[in-house]
C-alpha cells in the first residue's frame, strides 16, 4: 500500500520541458512511474518523445488533470517561477504537488503553504528543496534513485536526500515500503510528523527510519508525536553534531543558532521518546536491523 | 545574511520607518565633519553583528565634533566578543522618553510569520521573553494578508501600548512589514523603538537578517555583504560558487549533498577521537552534478587551506554516477599539477551506491600514490583521522 504513492497514482510534471524536467521525467518513467503528462502554457498540445513514449504537455495543471485524471505534479520549475507553479496546483486541488526546485526564498514557500491552508490543505506538498518520494517497485516522484534499494517494510522520513540514498542503500536488503525526503528549508509542506502518522497507519511498513538534521525543532515535535501516537518501532539519525553555531550548512534551514536546534538536544528528544537513535548512518542501519531482528 | 545597524537603518529609511540622520566612517578624522552636519553633538555606535555593545563600551556620547573624533578613535579597532570595529556610525542625538520594541519574523514551527512588540524595550529581547514573557505580545501574521494598519491596530493592542502612541506605531508597523516583505527578510527588529520628549516614534537601533535564497529578485543585497568579514577560504569557495565553510579541524571533508556532507563531519570527529582528537576542517557540499571541473575547485579550496592534513572525499552515487566522480578526482588532480600546484596531502575516497564499482576500478587503475579507496564511510573517516594524525 505504502504512502502518498502507489502504482496508481497518475503523475504530471511542472516544467517537464526544461533540462532537469526532462532528465528526471526520463528517469521516473524508467523506474515504473505512470506519468500522464506535462505543464508549459507556451508549449500546450506538443508532446515530448522519452524513448518512444509521447508524453503529451498541456497548458496548465487543471486541463492535465481533466485530461488524463492525474493526481501527483512533481514540480521542477526554476526557484523564480515555482510559487505560482504551486498556486497553480493548489487551485487545481491536486492531491500531492512535490516540488523538488532548490533555492527558493522563505518568503514564497510561506505564501504557498498560508495559501494551501487557505484552501483547506487539499494539495498535499512536499518540499520545497527535496529529492521527492519513492515507493519502490510502484512509482518514484521526484529525483531518488530507483535502483538502490526494492520493495520492503520500512518507511523512511528525511530532511536530507543524500542521506535518504545512503540509508535505502544500507538496508537494501530489507527494502522500503516508502521513501519520502521533506527538504532542509526552514518552511517545508509535509513534515516528519505527517509521515510517521502515514506510516503508523500503514500496513505495509514495520518500521520507521526517521532522518533530522540541525535547525528548527522539527525533530523534538516529532518526538512528542511518537511519544504519544506511534507504536511502530522507529529509528532516528540526527546529522550536524559537530556543526557551529550561527553557521549554515549547505541546507538554508540547517543552522544552529543559540541553543536551539543542535544535534545533541534533538537526539535527547528522541531517545526520551524510546527512539534508538544511531550515532553515523551505518549505526542506524544496524539498530534498524536489531530491532527487526527482536521483533520478528 | 545578517546586516550591520547602519545597513538596517539604510533599509528602514527606503521603507519610510522613522530613522534618525546618521553616517558611517571607518577612520577617526571622518568623525569630525560628520558630527557637524549632525549639529555637533553625536552618538558613536560601534558597528559589529552582535549584541551587548552598549556595554561593552561601543556606544559613546560625543559633545562636539572634536569629541566625535576622540570617541570614534576610542571605539574604532575595539574587540566586543571577538568582533573588531572597523566602523563606527555616527547618529544623531534623541531626547528619549520611553524604550519600546518591535519586530517581525519567520516563525518555522508554524510555518508562517510573527510579530513580536513590547512596551519593555531597549534591553535584550530574550530577557523580556524569559523573564516577563507576559510583557512581549507574539501575534501570527498571515503571509497572504500581511500586516495592514487594522493588524498593525491588534499588535499594538495586543502589546498594550499607550494610547498616545498606539496610532504612530500601528503605522510604523505598517512600514516595517513593507520593509519585511519587499527585502525578503527573516528578520526585521526594532529595539529600541524610541518615543521622544517631543512625542515622535524613530526606530533608534534595529537589526535586519536577509533570505539568502532570494538572490534571484534583490540584485542589490549582494553589495550589503561583509566581504572583509569572510574567512578568505570562504570567499574562494563562493566565488566558484561551491557551498562551503571553514571550521577548526585538519580533515577536509568534499561530499555531494549537505546531509550525507555534515554527517561526514561527525563520522570524522567520533573517528578522530581516536586519533588525538583530529577534527573535521571544512563543510564541502558538491551537489548532485560532481563534474570534474567541480571536483578540481573543490580539491583546489581544501588542498589551499594550511590546516588540512588529509582529505576526505565522500560520495554516494544517486544521481551522479561514481564514475563520473571517479573521474572528476583523476581530472581534478591532474589540473591541478598541470598548474603547478602539486599535491602533497592524501586522500582518502569513499564511492557508494550509483556505478561504484566502475568507479572505484578507475581510482585503482589510476594508481595515484596519494589516493587510497576505503570501502565503507566509517572506515573511510578513520582513515583519514589516522592520516591527518601523522
Amino acid at each position: 500500500m505504502a504512502i502518498f504513492l502507489t502504482k496508481e497514482s497518475k503523475v504530471i510534471v511542472q516544467g517537464m520541458t526544461g533540462s532537469e524536467g526532462q532528465k528526471h521525467t526520463r528517469r521516473m518513467l524508467a523506474s515504473g512511474t505512470n506519468i500522464v503528462g506535462g505543464v508549459n502554457p507556451r508549449k500546450a498540445g506538443t508532446t515530448v518523445d522519452f524513448d518512444g513514449n509521447e508524453i503529451p504537455v498541456f497548458g496548465s495543471v487543471k486541463e492535465a488533470m481533466a485530461a488524463t485524471g492525474a493526481d501527483v505534479t512533481v514540480i521542477f520549475v526554476p526557484e523564480k517561477f515555482t510559487k505560482d507553479a504551486v498556486l497553480e496546483a493548489i487551485d487545481a486541488e491536486i492531491g500531492l504537488a512535490v516540488v523538488i526546485t532548490e533555492g527558493i526564498a522563505v518568503h514564497d514557500t510561506a505564501a504557498f503553504w498560508a495559501y494551501a491552508g487557505s484552501k483547506g490543505n487539499r494539495t498535499r506538498i512536499i518540499g520545497p528543496n527535496c529529492p521527492g518520494l519513492i515507493t519502490p517497485g510502484q512509482s518514484n516522484a521526484g529525483i531518488i534513485p530507483a535502483d538502490i534499494t526494492k520493495p520492503g517494510r520500512i518507511g523512511l522520513v528525511s530532511k536530507s536526500g543524500t542521506l535518504t540514498y545512503q540509508m535505502m542503500y544500507e538496508l537494501r536488503d530489507i527494502g522500503f515500503s516508502s521513501a519520502v525526503g521533506i527538504g532542509g528549508d526552514p518552511v517545508i509542506g509535509t513534515t516528519h510528523i505527517d509521515c510517521l502518522k502515514a506510516f503508523q497507519e500503514d500496513p505495509d511498513t514495520d518500521i520507521i527510519v526517521m532522518i533530522g538534521e540541525i535547525g528548527g525543532d522539527a525533530e523534538e515535535r516529532a518526538a512528542d508525536y511518537i511519544k504519544a501516537n506511534v507504536t511502530k518501532p522507529v529509528v532516528g539519525y540526527v546529522a550536524g553534531f559537530t556543526a557551529p553555531e550561527g553557521k549554515t550548512m549547505g541546507h538554508a534551514g540547517a543552522i544552529v543558532s543559540g541553543s536551539s536546534g543542535t544535534a545533541q538536544a534533538k537526539k535527547e528528544a528522541l531517545e526520551a521518546a524510546g527512539v534508538k537513535v544511531g550515532k553515523t548512518p551505518s549505526e542506524t542501519a544496524r539498530l534498524v536491523r536489531e530491532s527487526l531482528t527482536a521483533t520478528a | 545574511m545578517d546586516l550591520f545597524e547602519y545597513q538596517a537603518r539604510d533599509i528602514f529609511a527606503k521603507h519610510g520607518v522613522p530613522v534618525l540622520a546618521g553616517e558611517v566612517i571607518d577612520t577617526p578624522e571622518a568623525a569630525r565633519a560628520v558630527a557637524e552636519r549632525l549639529g555637533g553633538r553625536a552618538v558613536v555606535k560601534a558597528q559589529v553583528k552582535t549584541g551587548g555593545r552598549g556595554k561593552a563600551g561601543g556606544v559613546k556620547l560625543a559633545s562636539d565634533p572634536d569629541d566625535a573624533v576622540a570617541k570614534s578613535g576610542a571605539i574604532l579597532g575595539m574587540d566586543i566578543k571577538g568582533h573588531t570595529v572597523h566602523k563606527v556610525m555616527l547618529a544623531q542625538t534623541a531626547d528619549i522618553a520611553e524604550e519600546y520594541y518591535v519586530s517581525f519574523l519567520l516563525d518555522r514551527a508554524n510555518r508562517t510569520f510573527l510579530a513580536m512588540a513590547s512596551v519593555e524595550g531597549g534591553m535584550d529581547i530574550e530577557e523580556v521573553a524569559a523573564t516577563k514573557p507576559e510583557a512581549l505580545a507574539k501575534v501570527p501574521v498571515d503571509a497572504i494578508s500581511g500586516v495592514g494598519l487594522a493588524k498593525a491596530r491588534e499588535i499594538v493592542a495586543q502589546a498594550d501600548f499607550p494610547a498616545e502612541v498606539a496610532e504612530p506605531v500601528a503605522e510604523v508597523l505598517v512600514k516595517l512589514w513593507d520593509c519585511f516583505v519587499s527585502e525578503d527578510a527573516l528578520l526585521v527588529e526594532v529595539n529600541p523603538l524610541v518615543k521622544t520628549a517631543d512625542g515622535a516614534i524613530i526606530a533608534l537601533d534595529g537589526k535586519v537578517s536577509l533570505d539568502a535564497n532570494a538572490g534571484f529578485r534583490q540584485p542589490e543585497h549582494e553589495a550589503l555583504e561583509d566581504k572583509a568579514a569572510a574567512d578568505p577560504l570562504e570567499a574562494a569557495a563562493k566565488a566558484k560558487g561551491l557551498n562551503y565553510v571553514k571550521l577548526d579541524g585538519q580533515v577536509g571533508i568534499i561530499g555531494n549533498g549537505a546531509g550525507l556532507v555534515m554527517s561526514t563531519l561527525d563520522v570524522v570527529a567520533y573517528a578522530g577521537e581516536a586519533h588525538g582528537g583530529v577534527k573535521p576542517a571544512n563543510f564541502l557540499d558538491i551537489g548532485g552534478g560532481a563534474s570534474a571541473e567541480v571536483m578540481a575547485n573543490g580539491l583546489e579550496i581544501i588542498l589551499g587551506d594550511p590546516a588540512v592534513k588529509s582529505v576526505f572525499v565522500n560520495v554516494f552515487g544517486g544521481i551522479t554516477a561514481c564514475d563520473a566522480v571517479a573521474n572528476g578526482i583523476v581530472q581534478a588532480l591532474e589540473l591541478l599539477s598541470g598548474k603547478g600546484e602539486e599535491v602533497t596531502k592524501p586522500l582518502v575516497v569513499r564511492l557508494d551506491g550509483n556505478n561504484a564499482e566502475a568507479g572505484r576500478k578507475i581510482l585503482t587503475d589510476a594508481d595515484h600514490p596519494l589516493v587510497e579507496l576505503v570501502d565503507t564511510m566509517d572506515g573511510a573517516a578513520d582513515r583519514a583521522a589516522e592520516l591527518a594524525a601523522k
